[in-house]
């Protein structure tokens, strides 16, 4: 069959000029709207109150930045997300560990963290506030309580979920309980972890978009709240810019630690075969 | 040197005795045989024997360090290269080239770097061989190894087995219920019932056995006939 369409091959006419790659094709459609969008405001039948041209809107991403209003408020907010998501990650690490390798951490930590877990954790945010004021503290704490549970729950469900048979098996070869661990039972949560990490990630932002909307005097929450008291649909639309980009950047890191550290795994390793 | 010695071994799982006040001991450097019906408690002896399974009700089980094991599956860890399993649990700085050594043993010296999914059955089966003779055991315990392979692949890895045993001198209890296979291995065959050992037969064939030899055919009919499948097969 294969060769066969060798052979018609050549005699196809050239039609291929105006084939445009699957990828760039996959493109044209949100070109579409775009130019829609753009001619629908310069013809007034979208009012700049409801939302900014694109036009308008790449213009003031452009002056935010040279002004370096963007820039710092930007790395506010990447300071909150960073502080809340390492704390909380460590933290889950720390008690999923805790109550998957030993029954007694497991009963425990396990009941008061799945019962926290239930608790919509982003209507904390008045008790946060009357606990931590209005600072940077009560913004860092909710990332973290976001960050924390989804990489609680994952690697603790990785923790017991590593084949037992392997346990087994290092048992025999005399490996020690610290060497289990570490040979054995972590690298197989891993996979697992990384989900939660990646959950975490997701949450993280969530978290801090809702705590930059309580009382922030820097932040891209803030640099939001700022446009919408002066009606500045553009900056607003900026501002969501750039949230979408930076949980789209931290997703990429996580996958590219997916790459590296899940190597061993046959569809990453397909025809690495040594 | 010691082999293995194992006195009045009862275990139960629930009120049924899996093994009831079992004996058994094997010489050093002897090749047995196990074979019994699928809950016979053929692995459950081997799991004691392993030390994976707890010694209750006083009984006495002697068994020689290291006592090392090749399971039904290959057991490697996924997440390590081919030779990080081989050397697990190895001390010193010479665990790569220890692990190279018994890799090459078992002809897979250039797959050192290889991710373990990336091995067929037998390549992974021989690895856990590997893995468990670079230890230099001097019981090892083989927990139906080759049930899992094609049949020409266990032909090739019935060979190579003998010649490490040949070549590295540990007792080997090889658990089965392939009768041929323990005709074919071992030079003494026990069949396991009722928790105890019913049969003790001493093979003394020239390898490798003919499977037309008259001997051997009879060593099977009688096997067989212990094991309840003497009315099914012609």
């Amino acid at each position: 069959m294969s060769q066969s369409i060798a052979l018609a091959a050549p005699d196809v006419p050239v039609r291929r000029s105006w084939q445009i790659p699957l990828r760039l094709r996959r493109l044209i459609s949100p070109l579409v709207l775009v130019l829609a969008w753009e001619a629908a405001s310069h013809l007034g039948v979208i009012s700049p109150r409801t939302i900014a041209a694109p036009s308008v809107i790449m213009a003031s991403a452009w002056d935010l930045t040279v002004t370096g209003e963007l820039p710092e408020n930007l790395l506010v907010s990447l300071a909150r997300v960073a502080v809340g998501f390492a704390i909380g990650v460590s933290a889950g690490i720390v008690l999923a560990v805790l109550s998957g390798l030993s029954r007694l951490g497991e009963e425990i930590l396990d009941a008061p963290l799945q019962m926290l877990r239930t608790l919509p954790f982003l209507a904390l945010v008045p008790l946060f506030i009357l606990w931590f004021g209005i600072g940077e503290l009560p913004k860092v704490a909710l990332v973290t309580l976001g960050a924390m549970f989804p990489v609680y729950l994952n690697l603790f469900a990785g923790i017991r979920g590593v084949d037992p048979k392997l346990i087994e098996t290092a048992q025999v070869f005399g490996l020690s309980r610290l060497a289990l661990i570490r040979r054995v039972i972590l690298p197989g949560a891993l996979p697992q972890l990384l989900v939660g990490l990646r959950y975490a990630l997701g949450v993280s932002w969530l978290s801090l978009v809702v705590a930059e909307q309580i009382n922030a005097s820097a932040g891209i929450g803030h640099l939001i709240n700022d446009a919408r008291d002066f009606l500045r649909t553009d900056v607003i639309v900026v501002g969501l810019m750039v949230y979408a980009l930076l949980g789209l950047g931290a997703d990429a890191l996580v996958r590219a630690l997916e790459q590296r550290t899940l190597r061993w795994r046959p569809s990453l390793v397909s025809g690495a075969r040594a | 040197m010691t082999g293995v010695r194992v006195r009045g071994l009862t275990r139960r799982f629930g009120t049924r005795a899996v093994l009831d006040r079992l004996d058994l001991t094997l010489a050093p450097g002897s090749f047995t045989a196990l074979l019994g019906r699928s809950g016979s408690g053929k692995t459950t002896l081997l799991r004691t024997l392993a030390g994976l399974d707890a010694v209750t009700e006083g009984a006495l089980v002697e068994v020689p360090r290291p006592t090392t094991v090749v399971f039904q599956e290959p057991r490697l860890l996924p997440w390590a290269k081919v030779w990080q399993n081989v050397a697990l649990g190895l001390a010193g700085d010479d665990a790569r080239a220890r692990a190279s050594a018994a890799l090459s043993e078992v002809g897979l010296g250039r797959h050192l770097d290889a991710w373990p999914l990336t091995l067929s059955g037998g390549e992974a089966q021989r690895v856990a061989l590997a893995r468990a003779l670079v230890r230099a055991p001097r019981l090892l315990l083989l927990d139906e190894p080759f049930a899992a392979l094609d049949a020409l692949t266990r032909i090739r890895m019935h060979a190579l087995v003998l010649e490490l045993w040949r070549a590295h001198g540990p007792a080997v209890l090889l658990v089965t219920h392939d009768v041929d296979e323990a005709i074919s291995l071992a030079d003494r065959v026990l069949v396991l019932d009722a928790g105890r050992i019913a049969v003790d037969v001493e093979i003394d064939l020239p390898r490798p056995r003919d499977a037309a030899n008259p001997t051997r055919a009879g060593l099977r009919r009688h096997f067989l006939e212990t094991l309840g499948v003497k009315d099914l097969v012609a």
